[in-house]
């Protein structure tokens, strides 16, 4: 039986774990109440099976969710692992200080946003969220709580940033955040179109040089010359936040799982026409609350369900700068040739900044990511030539992201640092990520 | 309550008074919040001070122990200079066959549910008639409202402090002091996390919203949530004939 409550947000593969314990304090050690392997869940949020344990014990962290102090001068923040940036954003905002980096949603855990590295829009200028990390506390099955820092126990701290959650159980964190003028945050953005792919590449550059957040949306049925057209955002932080309180916006959901996902190549080819042509007209700068600026799917509840019981199913991969172009070119052509049809086509320029941890996915260069409806063999067939086509161009798998990397692929992508990490799992971790890629 | 409210709570680490912590943090409020566990407390009262509170005093003590009410209250009452709310939350489960099989948790059951409350909001219910104002809250439950077989000993200890707080509401009302009765449903919380999960649970964030509305509306009784209050009703007015032969 799968229990919706312990899916992640890709809703496959299923997983139902053994037993579930619930983490309410610090100063307890959870082991006691079930038996290996352990893995800690957050909110669920990443896509494949790194926050799943079939057969193991889940301990859930959402209940750790308390703030521990608030360094308003040098903008420190030390909080529980399991309170969502969201949380941490709505404390924050309204005082002028914010994340330095912040995913595609808000509703992703400190302890999740940690264990799997994640970037945001501004990945060429602030790295990943683990490069922000001060410090963090990581409790072991030996039951041995231990600091973890660039300083203290270093080799354990880069093997837990970015490590799924596999070095044992994070507590709490402590998190270096940006000062910003007074008010609620805001970010001025453009909209420009782009006409291709040669289009993001040639001006991607310059956008990164002159812009703190650069994203693109690639329309991914357009073919031929037109392959690769999109819309490029770019964004700033505005001198001047909203005055006063952060306005609560109204929240629409989907209520329950639809039969059949209305994501087809038709309705997605209006849909991309249609927002392309929006984005065309519309460009020009605008004004934006961080929310609608950052995380526009939040407001929607759930719309993971408009995928069905069993979707979406998410692509992401690194790609070297060198190789970049050629390699989009083909995977986007290999997207449309399957007659599929991805909802949210993402470009990204990866930057240099180094993250302290062993398995982050990022490596400078760029960033595609795709979503498919999960149509059974035919998708898995199309990922698995995704995936070869990423690995021949010397490109790397995103775990947060993935349900169907192979073993060998995995294992060559990371292969450099994978004996240091090895040597930092916790031996009573595990996750039905790690055993289906270590076999 | 237009400047900060200054709150005393007891239980203040059980998953609602967490949350009902955090929301009167958020507003300035000056907490003194007392508890058994000295480093859960120390949790609580950072995470209050974080959100803004503008005290968040811990007092670690055993709430089971009435011999130190005394000063523990006085205490409280002496670093607030007046008390607008006073929270009652501390609570233990125990279900009936571990009662039935176990005295001494059914004696446990009793003094943390029943018996050691009563003796703390008389201690707070005289500081209060003294100052002339205030707000009392207790936590009781929907268990309280009828005895079945599956929690009795907890039902009969919550029921009675529901009765208890009846009385205190009659006698203070003349004093200005108002009495709110907080009956919770299941509510998800570290105290239940043990039960398997049939019926619908709440957050103890609704909670929390729930009592401090009704602190605001001077409501008596609050069920959480609502839909509790006709369906225990409808679970008092079985005739007992016929309730006794029902598998609850």
């Amino acid at each position: 039986m799968s229990d919706e409550r312990f899916e992640s947000w890709g809703r496959f593969p299923k997983a139902a774990p053994s037993r579930v314990v619930p983490v309410y304090w610090r100063s307890e050690v959870p082991f006691v109440r079930g038996a290996p392997p352990f893995l800690a869940r957050g909110n669920g949020r990443s896509y494949g099976d790194s926050c799943l344990n079939g057969g193991g014990t889940l301990l859930t962290v959402r209940t750790l969710d308390r703030f521990i102090a608030l360094d308003q001068e040098r903008g420190l923040l030390t909080c529980e692992a399991g309170a969502t940036l969201g949380e941490i954003l709505d404390l924050v905002a309204p005082r002028g200080l914010f994340l330095p980096v912040v995913p595609g949603t808000q509703h992703v855990t400190v302890g999740g946003a940690i264990a799997n590295d994640v970037h945001g829009k501004n990945h060429h200028r602030a790295g990943n969220f683990g490069a922000h990390v001060e410090s963090l506390e990581l409790l072991r099955s030996d039951g041995v709580r231990r600091t973890c820092s660039l300083a203290e126990n270093p080799e354990l701290f880069a093997a837990t940033v970015g490590g799924l959650g596999l070095t044992g159980l994070i507590l709490s964190a402590t998190l270096r955040l940006r000062q910003l003028g007074p008010g609620v945050p805001q970010v001025r953005a453009a909209t420009v179109a782009l006409r291709g792919l040669d289009d993001f590449f040639s001006r991607a550059e310059e956008a990164d040089a002159a812009h703190e957040f650069t994203v693109a949306w690639i329309d991914c049925l357009a073919t031929g010359a037109r392959l690769g057209r999109g819309l490029f955002t770019l964004g700033d932080w505005a001198a001047e936040g909203l005055p006063g309180a952060r306005p609560r916006r109204r929240r629409l959901s989907v209520p329950v799982d639809l039969p059949v996902s209305p994501l087809n190549r038709l309705t997605v080819t209006a849909f991309n026409r249609l927002y392309y042509a929006g984005g065309r007209m519309a460009s020009g700068q605008r004004l934006k609350h961080y929310e609608s600026f950052f995380f526009p799917l939040d407001h929607v509840a759930h719309w993971n369900r408009i995928y069905g019981r069993d979707g979406p199913l998410q692509f992401q991969c690194a790609l070297p700068r060198p190789a970049a172009p050629s390699a989009v070119r083909q995977l986007l052509g290999m997207v449309a040739r399957h007659g599929e049809a991805s909802f949210l086509a993402v470009l990204k320029t990866l930057g240099e900044v180094e993250s302290p941890g062993m398995l982050s996915f990022p490596r400078q260069g760029v960033t595609l990511a795709l979503d498919f409806a999960n149509r059974g063999e035919r998708t898995t067939r199309l990922f698995r030539e995704l995936h070869e086509t990423v690995a021949v161009h010397g490109g790397r798998l995103y775990p947060a992201k993935d349900a169907h990397m192979s073993g060998e692929h995995f294992r060559r992508q990371y292969a450099e640092v994978l004996p240091r990490f090895r040597a930092q799992v916790d031996p009573a971790f595990s996750s039905s990520f790690w055993r289906r890629v270590e076999g | 309550m237009s400047t900060p409210p200054k709150v005393v709570v007891f239980g203040a680490t059980s998953g609602m008074a967490q949350q009902t912590v955090r929301l009167l943090a958020a507003s300035g409020a000056e907490l003194v919040l007392v508890g058994r566990d000295p480093r859960k407390l120390a949790a609580v009262s950072a995470d209050a001070r974080v959100r803004g509170a503008g005290l968040a005093e811990p007092v670690a003590a055993d709430l089971d122990e009435p011999s130190r009410f005394d000063e523990l209250v006085a205490g409280a009452f002496g670093r607030l200079g007046s008390v607008d709310l006073v929270i009652v939350a501390q609570g233990l489960l125990g279900d009936s066959r571990g009662c039935d099989r176990d005295g001494a948790l059914a004696a446990r059951v009793l003094q943390t549910n029943f018996t050691a409350p009563v003796l703390l909001l008389e201690r707070v219910a005289a500081r209060m008639a003294d100052q002339g104002s205030g707000t009392i809250v207790a936590i009781a439950s929907v268990a309280g409202d009828r005895g079945r077989q599956s929690n009795y000993v907890y039902g009969a200890a919550k029921g009675g402090l529901a009765t208890y707080l009846a009385g205190l509401r009659n006698r203070l009302f003349r004093s200005g002091i108002h009495v709110v009765t907080v009956k919770p449903g299941l509510v998800d919380t570290p105290m239940t996390a043990d039960l398997p999960r049939r019926r619908p649970t709440v957050p103890p964030s609704a909670v929390a919203v729930a009592i401090l509305r009704a602190v605001r509306r001077r409501a008596d009784v609050v069920y959480v949530p609502g839909f509790w209050r006709p369906i225990m009703w409808m679970v008092r007015h079985v005739p007992e004939r016929m309730f006794k032969r029902m598998r609850l």
